[in-house]
């Protein structure tokens, strides 16, 4: 039907880190230990996970702005996971990153003209005319508007959201076929946030973007996403359709996440909520069984601390890593 | 037992006076939870200081009214307050204090620190105390003997809870206790301050910009914008109905998990506080606005402890 734009195939990433006396000791961070993904064509996804399962290495493995460990990533039937230099540039210009804190994103002494113009002239647009119309173009879609009244300021002059829908320009500005937003909107108020969600998935639309997204937030996927993919200490343990996942959740953490998450109601205050105990593990020597399995309710010993599980469909594009369900 | 009224808290900066707290007034049953919701900006940090006296050092304008248990503690001497309410009556956990605990000195040192200068107990009762106070909030006391760096961030911010704890407060203000947690670990703090406050029947300031999260807490709920309350209401009320515009509009962008409804987003962004309008403060951005909007809009009562600050509810306009 709808044509594969990525594919990712086991990738991993390790992150070595030295101790001991000169660093003769070394230990591997498995930040991101074998993950399979797909995306088609104009599809937006989700990625969500509370902080250090890996999901922002992914992120930028997928971009190639990590070097991966293993594994393959296919970008429009094109292996590219050990692309070199030269070629990476043609990679750079298909993909784009939105950046989780706009303002550390933006470099200061650069004025909005200047900070949108770089990716032009490095990847060889060399009319002057062409450059300076694509640059209102690109500001008119993020509706930095009138676009006179910005084009000269500096990034510290604008609001937060203003400054997330830069860098949102300079995510598009090269028209990329994949953009990588992490945690674009973690660092807003609400209700700005509601209206960067809708600009990117105003572009989404438009430009027949794909777009992978980042978040630790449930609540906000439903309204963004197609497919979530849910991740605990450096693996994918379920993914699924949206709506499905939120309505039909079936490995125990992503029931967990969804139990504790809120919706403003004033009965919350008189209920306990179920929390699993316990944190993540160490992703230096995470347990080779499954790596929720300290903290499950419905853990199966013997089983779930011995052996690892493998990912299973349980109803036709809903996949779940998890005994329970083997 | 808490009376804030018309607290006004000004400081000077070098483009002009910051109106931070601009006229505010509620008041807290003792038990009671109120959460004080804004985006940010919108002085509810400002508020907490204002009310425990933690003024910045540039302050201009400082008056008004808290009344703790019948005593206007803005009469009280600085000696006087330090001694009695600070850090004993009331208690004042700041935003990211888990990362504010001191990397060098040990857990249990830290803790008893207010009890041995407040309350000028022996060491030995102090760390008795402190070993209770972890205890209670889920923490063994063999972390009494540990340094900070043990310890993970929900476990940092259950220490600072118990610190908050230990004087038996009347009343704590917890100022965003969770916005740099994990889900996970956010919903296991609620369930502890939720346990806490019914066990010691203590009186809480829950200032956050998460207006879902609020909900955890929250008996009454105020809404700030641009330095004022704009709507102060019951917790079941509020939720279901939200009556300023701002507030309705502030509802409206929050996603909600089980419910479908269309978000929505308020254009523009806040007035500045340097030198905010004259008639009200989100007129700018208001769906409703309509000429009697220029004039600063009165508190309208609508029930006994809600109000509203709007010219939509003013009585005899409908």
């Amino acid at each position: 039907m709808s044509e594969q734009l990525l594919r990712v195939e086991n990738l991993k990433k390790y992150f070595e880190v030295r101790r001991g006396l000169f660093g003769r000791r070394r230990f591997y961070v498995r930040a991101v230990d074998g993950v399979d993904l797909t995306l088609t064509k104009g599809e937006a996804v989700s990625i969500v996970g509370e902080s250090g399962c890996g999901k922002t290495t992914l992120g930028k493995t997928i971009l190639r702005l990590y070097e991966p460990t293993d594994g393959r990533i296919i970008f429009e039937g094109k292996d590219i996971t050990h692309l070199g230099w030269k070629e990476l540039k043609w990679y750079r210009r298909e993909t784009g990153l939105v950046q989780q804190d706009p303002f550390g994103a933006l470099p200061p002494f650069m004025t909005v003209k200047r900070i949108l113009e770089e990716p032009l002239i490095i990847h060889g647009f060399k009319d002057k005319r062409e450059r300076e119309e694509r640059i209102y173009k690109v500001l008119e879609r993020v509706r930095l508007t009138p676009v006179e009244d910005f084009i000269s300021k500096y990034p510290h002059m604008l609001s937060g959201g203003q400054q997330q829908r830069l860098v949102i320009a300079r995510s598009i500005i090269l028209e990329p076929k994949l953009i990588v937003a992490d945690e674009p909107v973690s660092m807003l108020d609400a209700s700005v946030r509601v209206e960067i969600l809708k600009l990117l998935q105003d572009l989404q639309k438009s430009y027949n973007l794909s777009v992978i997204y980042i978040t630790h937030d449930l609540s906000t996927t439903k309204y963004f996403s197609e497919r979530i993919f849910i991740m605990y200490a450096a693996h994918i343990v379920e993914s699924a359709g949206t709506r499905e996942i939120l309505r039909n959740p079936m490995h125990p953490y992503t029931k967990a996440l969804l139990n504790v998450i809120p919706d403003p109601d004033p009965s919350n205050r008189f209920t306990i909520k179920e929390v699993p105990t316990g944190e993540p593990p160490n992703l230096i020597d995470p347990p080779p069984s499954c790596r929720f399995h300290p903290r499950c309710p419905s853990v199966v010993k013997g089983l779930c601390d011995v052996k690892e599980p493998p990912m299973i469909e349980v109803d036709k594009g809903h996949y779940v890593k998890c005994w329970l369900y083997g | 037992m808490l009376g804030v009224s018309n607290l006004v808290m000004y400081y000077r900066t070098l483009r002009g006076e910051v109106r931070a707290v601009d006229d505010v007034s509620f008041s807290l049953q003792k038990g009671e939870t109120i959460a004080i919701i804004g985006e940010s900006g919108c002085g509810k940090s400002s508020l907490a200081k204002s009310i425990v006296r933690l003024l910045p050092r540039n302050v201009s304008t400082y008056r008004g009214k808290v009344i703790l248990d019948g005593v206007n503690l803005m009469e009280l001497d600085e000696e006087t307050f330090n001694r009695e309410v600070r850090w004993t009556k009331i208690t004042y956990v700041p935003q990211a204090a888990l990362n504010s605990l001191n990397p060098v000195i040990k857990i249990g040192d830290q803790m008893i620190e207010p009890l041995l200068l407040r309350r000028k107990m022996d060491k030995r009762e102090a760390l008795e105390r402190a070993a209770k106070a972890l205890r209670l909030v889920g923490v063994s006391d063999a972390f009494l003997h540990h340094y900070p760096f043990e310890l993970s961030g929900g476990m940092k911010q259950r220490v600072i809870i118990a610190m908050a704890l230990l004087t038996e407060p009347k009343l704590m203000i917890l100022d965003e206790p969770t916005s740099s947690l994990d889900v996970l670990t956010q919903a296991n703090i609620m369930n502890l301050l939720k346990r806490v406050r019914k066990e010691m029947g203590l009186s809480m300031i829950f200032i956050t910009h998460d207006v879902a999260l609020s909900s955890e807490l929250a008996d009454k709920v105020a809404v700030m914008y641009a330095g004022q309350i704009v709507e102060l209401g019951n917790a079941e009320e509020f939720y279901r109905d939200p009556k300023h515009p701002y507030s309705q509009k502030l509802m409206e962008s929050v996603p909600t998990l089980r419910r479908d409804k269309e978000l929505s987003f308020i254009p523009g962004s806040p007035p500045s506080l340097l030198n905010p309008p004259k008639g009200c403060r989100f007129a700018e951005r208001c769906p409703f606005k309509f000429n009697k909007c220029s004039e600063n809009p009165p508190i309208t009562p609508l029930d006994e402890d809600s109000y509203v600050k709007c010219w939509l509810y003013e009585k005899g306009s409908s």
